[in-house]
């Protein structure tokens, strides 16, 4: 059985496939989505059902600011991404540097507030049900923005060392789909917690 | 070997030894360190195997204690340890770890691609995975129970709350389960992923996703299914542990906390998972008819509609497993109307394979007799698949030995036969050998009879009443004889699996070699070695249609005239 | 009539057997049923026969080596398999949401009994809010007439985990699920001993927790109901083992878990003992109530179901003896 290698007539439509980075990315993002509706499902079912206090509007104060930068940061990484695109690294660097720089204050800004939470208002993920699920649907978010610092500070440290050229730009947008995905799932929470469940 | 042989100075001689000490820790690294899509889908096949025999002991376990009323073989904590482990591993780290194995082996080669999308993620999901089943193992030697002693979980495998609860399960071993699914799980993710990037980023070109075998269409619906299908579960029990661990109150009910909310989640991985087992089970059946039916698969693009029809259908299934749960009559309406719906594309399936087969020169080599039961017993198994989803009959079935009967005629019956099959298929593929015919024979025939005597039985201990998840019963409830039957069949199933496991290692050293193409088939891993080199291909055939061997075969006759 | 007897004869393979109804929810299942197995029958007939002569008829024969007519498919054929086997969903689906309907929204009646069942690990506790007394394992309702029926509504709760009420003969299974009620009901057709056991694994003795369900007749019902709401009957004729044996059980952890109405002993963890000696079994259903089983059961529990939430009481001989002397007088 003899096999003809395969040849392609110029007039032939060019063979191209998604990205598998993209594809995987795209998977990635579908199953912690599935996660993060699994979580927001249980926020839903129990507000209202806590049997003991303190209730969401007692102890909830609206994080705007948070909020406000860590939706820069997605716009930082946008502009971080283009200019990479264009081979401006420098302004690469610096937008992408900024992103880092206002994920760690939403952080942060999320650390205070537990704080003030557990320590001025009383609630812990074991003082009631609005505790159980408060904490750990912002937290598991919470969670999601450190994995990405983690990876835009490797990115910024691999940047630092002028390993970041060009050529690499399809691999931080990638990336950026994941943190612009964890900026969505904030819109989501926080529409949740802070807007519709006080 | 020293470098004084090798006429450059300092340069590394990295002769492969031949033998020896030395011969073996090279080959140990060399698997170890794979990220080789082929070897790494023979070590997901091999730990699948390793796993079977375990959860294989844990069914004879519960099976003699069951032969007679009262028995006291073991006691009740080890008997529900011995069926919580039993599904555990079953589903968890013999069948997914089986399918897992086929689905990265043949799925590049199938396309045409060098490997996966991700090696070294395909690598890190084969060690999570095992990981995952060696943790929940240890549990028998370290989770401790009330007396210090190791405890395996005894759950059941769907660990309900709030029998999962600090207050109901002191000690770590529900803790093993959790953890053991929630690593495995996060392997699963992985794979999933890898499966659905591989098949729409890595196919050879002029793969059209219409010309793709229909395996590659029923993996890609898996992996994408699987995507939606643990990632509830992973959710749930991290819910769990909260839960357990940190004062939470997710499933307490004390606390104004929920068990039914653990039961729908669970439900939401628990149905879609069940048909992330049967696709690719679907896919070999789909690849082995045609090729010993020696005609193409009847009507490709309805088979291609009826899989992703499925992977929709099933999110929208899971509580006809809690009909008997207490929601309102409208609920219970719903979920009967999604499960009839979801066995039309099913059935479609069957009528499809049964097309295939209808006009054609059957040869009925081992795979294709392993196929042929498989689509009779699927069959039965949707067919009392349709009773279980009438809710108001489900009320008298749910929990009894009915759907234990049911859902191993499915896995059993079905995937375990469709698997057997896709062995006897792709063995001589990935190690150059034949399967022996007389071992393969025993094989079959005695898992066949074995598999009907318990599992037909079954059926009756539900309909007169007998309960799922108990270590003994009362004489005089007529259950009596049915056990005994039952029993009887699982030993000639474990005679018959004995054969097989004998036949893939004698086989191994002592089968018949089998050249590139020893079943005369139509689909990219045919054009190959056998096993294939590592790089899969020196030169890809031409793709002008979904079986290139064919149309080379038959340059007077090839399918893309009728494309 | 044959109906009956063709129950009977089912209810002779099994006292469990689904296909043997004596009740309406259990007899709308299994009409249901045989119409469900009817469609499913058809349909197995039908394609089993396809199948096997499919796989018989197109062997390849010996010697025979052209390939076979390559066909791909055929629109009108699989029109066909897809328009008829949605029919058949829509039929089935119709006829079982009907049911379910009939089933789940039954309407109580004015005047039907209620008992609230409470799952525990591992027994059954079964309170008649409407006479006032509580008692454990052993169900009694009255028969109900098929022209005016007097059903039996049952309201379903738990006190730890999930456990399911299933006796095949009077009705489908429903579960019994910590924080969340549910309601099931019956209305026998007949007098007389029903089985079943819990349906939903609860834990190490989930198989011993069985039910037993009396249907008396009215009268009979009528009488058992004075004697349950009666406190015990302890008076001076009690033997002096008895006597000693009731200080005991009322000083000892005993009455932290059981209670006996008319005494001081008001626990609610374990069954009421207060008419222990009116049921036919012990430790829901595990053991016949015998002298000898009581003694065996009260000295230490795991003899008869190991692994039963009751500890054993370590006391001695004469006080076991003394106990279950007390005990045999709670008719």
């Amino acid at each position: 059985m003899s096999t003809s290698p395969a040849t392609f007539p110029a007039t032939e439509r060019p063979w191209t496939l998604p990205s598998r980075r993209r594809v995987g990315m795209f998977c990635l993002i579908a199953a912690e989505s599935a996660i993060f509706v699994i979580f927001l499902v249980a926020y839903i079912f129990y507000i209202g059902k806590s049997l003991t206090g303190p209730t969401p509007r007692q102890v909830l104060e609206i994080p705007i600011f948070n909020t406000v930068c860590l939706l820069s940061s997605s716009l930082t990484i946008h502009l971080a991404v283009r200019a990479l695109q264009r081979g401006k690294t420098a302004t690469f660097k610096l937008f992408w540097f900024l992103t880092l720089a206002l994920g760690a204050i939403f952080l942060f800004g999320t650390g205070r507030e537990w704080h003030r939470l557990i320590y001025s208002a009383g609630l812990t993920i074991s003082t009631n049900l609005f505790g159980t699920t408060y904490y750990s649907l912002v937290g598991l978010h919470a969670f999601h923005v450190l994995a990405g610092l983690l990876g835009l500070t490797i990115v910024m440290l691999l940047a630092l060392a002028a390993k970041v050229t060009e050529e690499h730009t399809e691999h931080v947008d990638v990336f950026s789909l994941y943190w612009h995905f964890v900026d969505v799932v904030w819109v989501v929470v926080f529409t949740t917690v802070y807007v519709v469940g006080r | 070997m020293s470098s004084n042989s090798v006429p450059i100075p300092d340069a590394i001689d990295s002769t492969k030894p031949t033998s020896g000490e030395a011969w073996l820790l090279e080959a140990l690294h060399e698997w170890v360190i794979t990220v080789d899509h082929k070897k790494l889908g023979i070590m997901y096949i091999v730990a699948g195997l390793f796993f079977l025999l375990l959860g294989g002991l844990e069914a004879v376990i519960i099976r003699i204690q069951l032969l007679v009323p009262h028995a006291q073989f073991v006691s009740p904590e080890v008997f529900n340890r011995m069926f919580t482990m039993h599904g555990t591993t079953m589903i968890f780290f013999v069948i997914m770890l089986i399918l897992f194995g086929f689905g990265v082996y043949l799925v590049p080669l199938m396309i045409g691609a060098r490997d996966m999308a991700f090696p070294r993620l395909n690598a890190w999901g084969f060690w999570m995975s095992t990981f995952g089943g060696l943790l929940l193992y240890f549990s028998f030697v370290g989770g401790d129970g009330l007396y210090g002693a190791g405890t395996a979980p005894d759950v059941g495998w769907w660990a309900y709350a709030p029998l999962t609860s600090r207050a109901f399960s002191p000690g770590h071993s529900t803790d093993y389960w959790t953890v053991a699914l929630l690593v495995s799980g996060f392997g699963s993710v992985a794979i999933g992923a890898n499966l659905v990037a591989t098949i729409l980023s890595m196919r050879c070109p002029r793969m059209t996703l219409a010309r793709m075998p229909l395996l590659c269409w029923l993996y890609l619906v898996m992996g994408a299914l699987l995507l939606f299908t643990i990632t509830p579960l992973t959710a749930a029990q991290l819910m769990l542990m909260v839960d357990r661990y940190l004062g939470g109150h997710f499933f307490d009910t004390q606390a104004g906390g929920s068990a039914v909310l653990w039961m729908h989640f669970f439900w939401i991985f628990g149905h879609p998972e069940v048909y992330v087992l049967v696709l690719p089970a679907f896919g070999f059946v789909s690849e082995i008819v045609p090729v010993f039916s020696r005609k193409p698969i009847f009507g490709y693009p309805i088979m291609v509609a009826a899989t992703v029809g499925i992977g929709f259908i099933s999110l929208s299934v899971w509580a006809h497993h809690i009909f008997t749960m207490g929601m309102a009559s409208y609920s219970n309406a719903f979920f009967v109307l999604t499960t009839m719906a979801i066995a039309v594309p099913t059935g479609i399936k069957i009528f499809n394979w049964l097309g295939t087969m209808w006009g054609g020169k059957i040869r009925y080599e081992l795979p294709m007799l392993f196929c042929v039961a498989f689509l009779f017993q699927f069959l039965v198994a949707g067919l009392t698949g349709i009773m279980l989803g009438s809710a108001p009959f489900n009320w008298q079935l749910n929990n009894s030995y009915f759907v234990v009967a049911h859902f191993h005629y499915v896995i059993v019956g079905g995937i375990l036969f469709a698997i057997l099959g896709a062995f006897y298929y792709w063995y001589p593929k990935m190690t150059g050998r034949l399967l022996n015919q007389t071992l393969g024979l025993w094989n079959f025939w005695l898992l066949l009879i074995g598999f009907h005597l318990t599992f037909d039985f079954m059926h009756f201990a539900g309909i007169l009443g007998m309960v799922r998840r108990i270590y003994t019963y009362e004489h005089g409830r007529g259950w009596e004889f049915w056990n005994v039957v039952i029993g009887v069949g699982t030993l000639f199933q474990v005679l018959g699996l004995s054969c097989f496991v004998f036949n893939l290692v004698w086989s191994y050293f002592q089968g018949r070699p089998a050249d590139r193409d020893p079943w005369d088939g139509w689909t990219l891993e045919w054009a190959t070695a056998s096993p294939p080199p590592e790089y899969n291909f020196s030169v890809l055939p031409e793709v002008k249609s979904a079986r290139p061997l064919w149309d080379l075969k038959h340059p007077e006759d090839p399918d893309w005239k009728y494309q | 009539m044959s109906q009956l007897s063709s129950t009977l004869f089912a209810a002779q393979m099994s006292p469990t057997n689904i296909f043997a109804p004596s009740s309406t929810p259990a007899d709308s299942i299994f009409r249901l049923s045989l119409f469900v197995l009817a469609v499913t029958g058809a349909i197995f007939v039908v394609v089993f026969s396809m199948l096997l002569y499919a796989a018989v008829k197109f062997r390849k024969r010996e010697g025979d080596q052209a390939e076979p007519l390559q066909i791909y498919g055929s629109a009108n054929l699989e029109l066909a398999w897809t328009v008829l086997p949605i029919l058949i969903v829509m039929v089935l689906f119709l006829s079982s949401a009907r049911v379910i309907h009939a089933i789940q929204d039954a309407r109580k009646p004015d005047g039907a009994n209620e008992v609230t069942v409470v799952g525990h690990q591992f027994w059954w506790e079964y309170r008649y809010s409407q006479y006032g007394f509580v008692t454990a394992n052993e169900l009694h309702v009255p028969v109900s007439d098929q022209i005016h029926p007097t059903p039996t509504f049952l309201t379903l709760l738990s006190a730890d985990t999930d456990h399911d009420f299933w006796v095949p003969r009077l009705a489908g299974k429903t579960d019994l699920i910590p924080n969340h009620p549910n309601r099931t009901w019956i209305d026998p057709y007949q007098t007389g001993l029903y089985l079943g056991q819990c349906a939903q694994y609860c834990g190490t003795e989930h198989a011993k927790m069985l039910l037993r369900v009396y249907v008396d007749s009215r009268a009979d019902f009528d009488h058992w109901v004075k004697a349950q709401q009666q406190a015990a009957q302890l008076n001076a004729g009690m033997s002096p083992g008895a006597t000693q044996g009731r200080r005991v059980f009322e000083r000892t952890a005993c009455i932290n878990c059981h209670a006996v109405a008319g005494t001081i002993a008001a626990g609610r963890f374990g069954p009421d003992l207060t008419h222990l000696m009116s049921r036919d079994t012990l430790a829901a259903g595990a053991a016949p109530n015998t002298p000898e089983n009581l003694r065996a059961w009260i000295q230490n529990p795991d003899t008869i179901k190991p692994g039963a939430l009751m500890p054993a009481m370590n006391l001695n001989d004469k006080e076991f003896d003394q106990i279950t002397a007390y005990l045999l007088t709670l008719h």
